[in-house]
Parts: C-alpha cells; sequence; structure tokens
C-alpha cells in the first residue's frame, strides 16, 4: 500500500466506523434517518437502471455545463486581459452572472428555454464559469515584469507574447479554476436537474431521483444518490487533477517533491 | 578610431514632476570597453542601461547605440538583476527563448545555443528546469539566453548580486573568459566595488539628486585576469580608492 494512498484510506474507515456507531447509537423509531451502507447499496442495487440512467444524464449535464464554461471562460479572460478599459466595462457584470441567484434565474430559464437538458446546462454554466473566468484573467495579467521587458526587448509580437508568455504564465491559475468548477459542475448539475429539469420522456437527472426520493421518504434509496453525486464530483476533480499534473508537474512549485 | 558604441549627449531623464533620475550625462564608450556603474540607490545606474536599451526612452538629449536609436539595434543583449527564467521551459528552451521571438530556423537556433551553453558550462543541465538549478546556474542561464544574440553590446544590470561571494568570483571569472572569445562591450551595474574593479576596463560613479557621473576611472589591468589578480597590492589599493570616491557620494557618508 503506497504512503499516499493510506492516509485517506484510514480516514474513510474512520468515517464508516462512526456512521455504524452512530446508527447504533439512534433509538429504534430514528434509525431511518442514517441508514446502514449495507441498507444504502441494497437500495441502489434494487434501482440500479434508474438510478445509472439518472447519473448518465446529470454527468451530461455537468459535463456540457463544465465544458461550455470552460471554452467560454477561456476566450472571456483573453477579452478581459486584452485591456483595462475592457476589463473596467466588463468586470462588474461578470460579476452580476455569479451574484444573480440561481433559484431566481430558474423561473426565467423555465420560460426562455423550457425544462429540460438545454436549461440544466445554462444552469451548470452559471454556477461553474465565474471561478475560472476570475482565475484565468488574473493569470493572464500576472506574468512576471521582468520576463514582459524581456520580450519587449526581444521585439516579440503581441502574439508570442500572449502564446509564449502570457498563456504559459496562466497555466496554473487556469487549473486552479479549473479545479474549483469541477467541484462546482455536478453540484450545478443536480441543483438544476432539480430546479429547471424535466422527468418527461424518462429524462431524469439525480436532482430529480433524489426529490422523488424525498417525497416517498426512500431514505436509503437518497442517500444512495448523495454517494452518487459525490462519486461524480471526485471523478471531475479526478481529471481536472491528473490534467493539472501532467500539464504542470515538470516546472510548477506546486509539484515540488 | 573605430566609430563608439555608445555614444550618450545631455541626456536627462525624469518621471513625472521629481528632480531628474539622470541629469545631462554625457558619455562615450568605445568597443571592447567594459564599463562598470556604481552607485547609491536611486543615482540612475539602472535607469541608464534602461534607456540604452530602448525600454524607457530619455526625456532630453540624445543616445546613440551601435549607431542607431536606442531600441532599433538587433545587436544588443540584457542580463536582468533576476535570472528571469521561463519557469515551464528547460535550459534548451530558455537558451533559446530570444531566437524563436525572431523565429530563426532550427538548425541555426541549435547551433547558437549549443554554443552559448558550452560557454556557460551548462552543456550538461540541458534538460533541467530552472527550479532544479543553483542560482549560480539561473544566472548562468540567463547569461546564456543573451549570448545567443551574438550581442556587439551587452548590458548586464546587477547579475551577480544575489549570488554568494564564490559563485560570484567564479562567474565573473567566466564572464572574462566568455568576453575574450566574443569581444563585446559591457555595461555592468553593481554594487560591488571588487567586483567592478575585477571586470571593468572603466568605472563610472554616479551620485544621485540629480543622478550624474562624478568619477570616470581607467583600470588598466591586463587581460587575461585571473583569480590571482584579487590579491594584488595594486588591485587591493583600487578597491580601496574607488571605495573612498564611493563613500564620499554616499548620502549618509557626504558629512561626517
Amino acid at each position: 500500500m503506497s504512503r499516499r494512498l493510506l492516509p485517506p484510506l484510514l480516514t474513510g474507515v474512520l468515517i464508516l466506523l462512526a456512521w455504524l456507531a452512530l446508527h447504533t447509537a439512534l433509538p429504534p423509531s430514528q434509525k431511518f434517518l442514517l441508514p446502514t451502507p449495507g441498507r444504502i447499496l441494497a437500495a441502489a442495487s434494487e434501482r440500479a437502471p434508474e438510478l445509472a440512467a439518472a447519473t448518465g444524464w446529470t454527468a451530461a449535464a455537468a459535463l456540457g455545463g463544465f465544458a461550455l464554461a470552460a471554452t467560454v471562460a477561456v476566450g472571456f479572460s483573453l477579452l478581459l486581459a486584452s485591456s483595462r478599459l475592457v476589463r473596467a466595462a466588463l468586470y462588474p457584470y461578470v460579476m452580476v452572472l455569479q451574484m444573480v441567484p440561481i433559484i431566481i434565474i430558474a423561473p426565467i430559464l423555465i420560460l426562455w428555454v423550457g425544462p429540460g437538458l438545454p436549461s440544466v446546462i445554462i444552469v451548470t454554466f452559471l454556477i461553474s464559469f465565474f471561478p475560472m473566468v476570475v482565475n484565468n484573467t488574473q493569470g493572464l495579467l500576472s506574468a512576471d515584469q521582468n520576463l514582459v521587458d524581456l520580450f519587449r526587448m526581444g521585439k516579440a509580437t503581441p502574439w508570442q507574447q500572449l502564446w509564449l508568455l502570457r498563456v504559459p504564465a496562466a497555466l496554473p491559475y487556469f487549473f486552479a479554476g479549473l479545479r474549483i468548477a469541477a467541484v462546482l459542475a455536478p453540484i450545478g448539475a443536480l441543483t438544476g436537474d432539480y430546479l429547471v429539469g424535466t422527468t418527461s420522456g424518462g429524462d431524469a437527472g439525480l436532482g430529480i431521483t433524489a426529490m422523488i426520493c424525498s417525497t416517498r421518504s426512500e431514505i436509503p434509496a437518497l442517500y444512495a444518490t448523495a454517494l452518487i453525486a459525490c462519486a461524480l464530483g471526485w471523478l471531475f476533480v479526478g481529471t481536472v487533477s491528473a490534467a493539472s499534473w501532467a500539464a504542470l508537474h515538470r516546472w510548477h512549485d506546486s509539484y515540488n517533491h | 578610431m573605430p566609430s563608439p558604441v555608445v555614444q550618450l549627449t545631455s541626456v536627462t531623464k525624469r518621471f513625472g514632476d521629481a528632480p531628474p533620475v539622470l541629469d545631462g550625462i554625457d558619455l562615450t564608450a568605445q568597443p571592447g570597453e567594459f564599463i562598470s556603474l556604481i552607485g547609491p540607490s536611486g543615482c540612475g545606474k539602472s535607469t541608464l542601461l534602461r534607456l540604452l536599451s530602448g525600454l524607457t526612452p530619455p526625456t532630453a538629449g540624445t543616445l546613440d547605440v551601435l549607431g542607431a536609436p536606442p531600441g532599433e539595434t538587433d545587436r544588443l543583449a540584457y542580463v536582468f538583476q533576476d535570472p528571469t527564467l521561463l519557469p515551464w521551459l528547460d535550459v534548451t528552451g530558455n537558451v533559446e527563448a530570444l531566437l524563436r521571438l525572431r523565429n530563426l530556423p532550427a538548425a541555426e537556433r541549435a547551433a547558437r545555443r549549443e554554443q552559448a551553453l558550452r560557454l556557460v558550462r551548462l552543456t550538461d543541465h540541458a534538460r533541467h528546469y530552472p527550479r532544479q538549478l543553483s542560482g549560480g546556474q539561473k544566472m548562468r542561464v540567463s547569461l546564456a539566453r543573451a549570448l545567443t544574440l551574438r550581442p556587439d553590446l551587452l548590458l548586464l544590470d546587477e547579475p551577480f548580486g544575489a549570488l554568494d561571494e564564490m559563485t560570484r568570483d567564479h562567474l565573473n571569472e567566466e564572464l572574462l573568459a566568455i568576453r575574450a572569445e566574443q569581444n563585446w562591450t559591457a555595461f555592468f551595474v553593481t554594487h560591488s566595488v571588487a567586483e567592478a574593479v575585477f571586470l571593468s576596463t572603466r568605472i563610472l560613479i554616479l551620485a544621485p539628486h540629480p543622478g550624474r557621473i562624478v568619477a570616470d576611472i581607467a583600470i588598466d589591468f591586463p587581460h587575461p585576469r585571473t583569480d590571482e589578480l584579487r590579491r594584488t597590492d595594486a588591485y587591493l589599493r583600487l578597491v580601496a580608492e574607488v571605495s573612498r570616491q564611493l563613500r564620499a557620494v554616499e548620502p549618509s557618508h557626504a558629512t561626517p
């Protein structure tokens, strides 16, 4: 067992033990509040096809919103980094995008786009866009002033300065933003499903599945959806972390041995 | 007489309404000169280099650098106080970086890179990233990058200031050895009198408020200069003499 895997595994075992202890301590009438992992697994396998479909649907919505947000954030941050004037003109409105509560945007989205996957993708986009655009812009502006002077003296074209200096210098910031967005995107897809999703045509994601379990008081299944949502989040963050490692570990201090 | 490498006539530089950082500088540098600029903080040493490089324009006066206005020559190279390396590129990529900006063909880049790496004795570290290098090695990469431009004029802004004395002494000797092969003209900013005396053919002492040249001292030790020079009486006397003149313009020592 590697030394890197052991600590989180131990923590997991401890959490599991605490869980079981709490379950045992609860009075019989209250035990339904915290089902055992065994009960949760059983509920999950009973509803396996339904949960698999919902997971796939939510994963698609999360990935769609995340990819859209990442792409738009890259383009938008290049625009914001291009001049102080553009920044001053646009930055306040980028923040407004994050400040308007999703709960208010949801009914508007239903009116404009209608319930379903496109609306859920938009909600995911809105939730994960902000940290990425802020980080990317900060990164593009953070190139060392001496290096900027070096490029100026080397008569670098604006294009060379962007691709050979500002973009590589922004990479650590880009991945930091991407990682935050990777946590937020599955949450956004779940929330979006809850607020602007649809059950018609079997298009239910994990958000709607959770809502159904909750109204039917199927507590173990509700826990199962929560665990699947966590697993989805881990998958997103893990993928981004791997990409970040591949791009940065050779040169960036955050990967110092 | 060959045409001068650098000619400054009544050059003044001021930022805003503050007193000038440099005031009425007249200066001529001949090919092959190694000129050190020393003086207290705020005397305009670094500003002078930035003027020569074209990074900043003068407020008044004229500068001629390698027969053209500053910033219009491609035979000038600048070595910063910090190594100023691109951390995401290995030594090879860093040494080549300026050649890449000039879109030189790969074969030409490789030839110049190999020569520069050999001159700074870093051929074995070509695949290392900056964070794997020591301070002295990083500075060598920075120097090699400047040398790939095959400069006629090399501007060095306190390049060894952050290094320990031993490393600095070694790099001083290496710099002179490289100069013997390449024969550029140098402007070298430093706070170390010993370093200035060892390297230079000429030392300019600058005084602040406003920045101006107050002494112009020829250093006539023959080349090649080796570590032995540092232990000769003539060298030690000259270091003492330059230090005395420098103390006279230090604001805190001007009045006893």
